[in-house]
């Protein structure tokens, strides 16, 4: 492997690299200096669009071709939503970025506001990351006495005020209209599409809703330009036009079982492989991986014979998982029950589903308690079935909810017990082998913990 | 008529109130009010609800509305001074953040979401902390306590704390 020079994470580990001083000796604010004396909005938007860079909150949608989708000429407010939500089981990139280096992601949001022609932008970050707060309003704070932010900055008629929002511990506001209707002060219920918020969103106002990654990265794209950007990851299939490409760094977030959990970037497509091995030091106490979660728990699981996956947007849908997520991996080592993984994953999605539609209520409800069930002693071979049955009716894309947060709750169950089948029944048949085989409906066990 | 403010001083107010310029309505106020009146109150009493709405020219069902569906705020009786959320999301589960939050809730005395008598500690499962690169970790009050033996979390967690900000 070519040595890879981070820069979206140029600043972890040098001293009061949060602070502005340290950001300009850097290079930074430059760039966004030149773009407000030299270029219109409309380049900045032709900028990311050229660049390729895709959004890297996990939808992983192009950025540029997002802002287009505002309407032009309107008389605003055109809002810009920050989304620092990151609640993705596995995921804490976001959380580096804005403690390590918050003037990245501030210049970045500063450009895309311009770009945008927003001239409010909020970043709504979730509750549990308290030491980010300080350091995103003291990084705020500097700006604005360093006349990046405020009215007329740098002496053009472009205006911006940065306002931190913060979250109260639900999964679901990092859904875009999940967060618009909760900073509109609401519960967080994801609205139904269309409209987009680029035409209708917060406060019925245009809105784009980017994530803290993406920011960053249109700051490095702005500093270093379109062709730096574009000459690290994966170029755009040419046999499949639907493909995009995978351009530019990224942050990989690696946990669980390995030797040096941590986040680390790499040019996207590096393969889990390389990540585990590479960077990660190995799975932990010389064992080997069962399984991997490719880019957060909702993205599903990867077997070990599949860790040579590139991991670029388009490589783990290769391998049956969901997509490339947050790009948080998780690996379980071969010590681990499969069972014991899918009951976490069960009771995250029970706990955290919003309610709005009764699929994903009842469904990721109704998988935890034949999970609880199954690792009670009682399970029976039709649960796996019935289970696989929750996975494939609950989702965007069997059409059935509003949001795509409940494919992501059903990627896990269709993954582990596609790919692990034999561990499931082995399970079942030992644990319950009076009653594997039986057929008739059962009562649900009372389950404790889900709320 | 301007009812008579029970819960909420008028230094509460005046924290919501500095937000007001910040949004075009008063109802995106609602989350901001909750954390302002639950970082004093440690929780926010029905009271409370009504008197927010009444700041906030809301219906006290509207903010009620809001409360209930984030599990994050406590409404019968405060959480302890210090509030620690144990993570239980599958980052912290293969390294015994389930053995954790056990072990805590059990030499403390308490069911999970509950609080010690004397209301020092609350102890609450979480779902992902987005610190997983320490897992298993606890969120206590604004201290993230990293790599948590369940020995080292129960004394840590037995130190005085800074409120939660």
């Amino acid at each position: 492997m070519t040595p890879f020079k981070p820069v979206l994470l140029e600043a972890v580990g040098v001293p009061d690299g949060h602070s502005i001083t340290s950001y300009k000796s850097r290079g930074g604010y430059a760039p966004l200096e030149k773009v407000l004396a030299e270029k219109q909005p409309v380049d900045v938007i032709e900028m990311v669009k050229s660049s390729g860079l895709r959004g890297r909150g996990g939808a992983g949608f192009s950025t540029g071709l997002k802002w287009t989708f505002l309407p032009k000429d309107h008389p605003g407010p055109i809002y810009l939503c920050v989304n620092a939500d990151e609640s993705e089981p596995g995921t804490f990139n976001n959380r580096i970025l804005m403690e390590d280096d918050p003037h990245q992601v501030i210049e970045g949001i500063i450009l895309s506001s311009y770009a945008t022609r927003a001239s409010t932008a909020y970043i709504y970050l979730r509750y549990e990351y308290p030491h980010s707060w300080h350091r995103l309003q003291a990084a705020i704070d500097e700006a604005y006495a360093a006349g990046y932010l405020g009215t007329n900055i740098r002496g053009t008629s472009f205006s911006l005020d940065i306002y931190l929002h913060r979250g109260a511990a639900a999964y679901i506001c990092g859904e875009e209209t999940g967060l618009i209707e909760s900073l509109e002060g609401k519960r967080a219920w994801p609205r139904i599409k269309p409209p987009f918020p680029a035409i209708e969103g917060l406060f019925r106002k245009p809105t784009v809703v980017n994530n803290i990654e993406t920011m960053a990265c249109v700051a490095q794209i702005a500093r270093r330009g379109v062709d730096w950007f574009k000459s690290i990851g994966v170029p755009a299939d040419p046999a499949n036009p639907r493909d995009p490409g995978s351009y530019g760094p990224k942050l990989y977030c690696l946990s669980g079982h390995v030797e040096k959990p941590g986040c680390y970037e790499a040019p996207l497509g590096i393969t889990a492989r390389q990540l585990i091995d590479e960077f990660g030091g190995g799975v932990w106490k010389g064992r080997k991986a069962k399984a991997v979660i490719p880019g957060g728990i909702s993205m599903g699981l990867m077997t070990e014979s599949e860790l040579d996956t590139p991991l670029d947007f388009a490589g783990p849908g290769k391998v049956g998982c969901l997509g490339l997520g947050t790009a948080a991996v998780v690996v379980i080592d071969d010590q681990t029950s499969i069972v014991d993984f899918l009951h976490n994953s069960c009771r995250f999605f029970a706990h955290e589903s919003c309610g709005q539609c009764t699929p994903c209520r009842e469904g990721t409800s109704w998988s935890l308690r034949m999970l609880e069930r199954i690792k009670a002693g009682k399970g029976r071979l039709k649960d796996l079935d019935l289970l696989l049955e929750i996975g494939q009716t609950m989702g965007m894309m069997p059409g059935s909810t509003i949001c795509g947060l409940a494919d992501g709750a059903a990627w896990p169950i269709k993954n582990a017990i596609k790919k692990f089948r034999g561990e499931f029944e082995d399970y079942i048949k030992r644990t319950n082998p009076s009653g594997w085989m039986v057929t008739d409906p059962v009562p649900a066990l009372q389950i404790v913990g889900a709320h | 008529m301007i009812a008579q403010r029970k819960v909420l001083t008028d230094e509460m107010v005046a924290k919501i109130e500095a937000l007001a310029p910040r949004y075009p309505n008063r109802q995106a106020l609602t989350l901001p009010a909750l954390h302002i009146v639950n970082a004093e109150l440690l929780h926010v009493p029905l009271e409370a609800v009504v008197e927010i709405a009444q700041v906030l020219s809301l219906a006290p069902a509207e903010v009620q509305d809001t409360l209930t569906f984030y599990q994050f705020f406590h409404q019968e009786k405060p959480h302890g001074k210090v509030r620690a959320f144990v993570c239980r999301s599958v980052s912290c589960a293969l390294r015994g953040g389930d053995h954790l939050l056990e072990h805590l809730c059990q030499k403390n005395g308490v069911e999970p979401y509950g609080t010690t008598p004397d209301g020092e500690l609350t102890i609450e499962p979480a779902e992902c902390l987005g610190a997983c690169d320490f897992a298993p970790c606890i969120l206590a009050n604004d201290d993230l306590l990293k790599n948590m033996t369940p020995e080292a979390a129960e004394a840590e967690l037995k130190k005085p704390r800074a409120r939660a900000t």
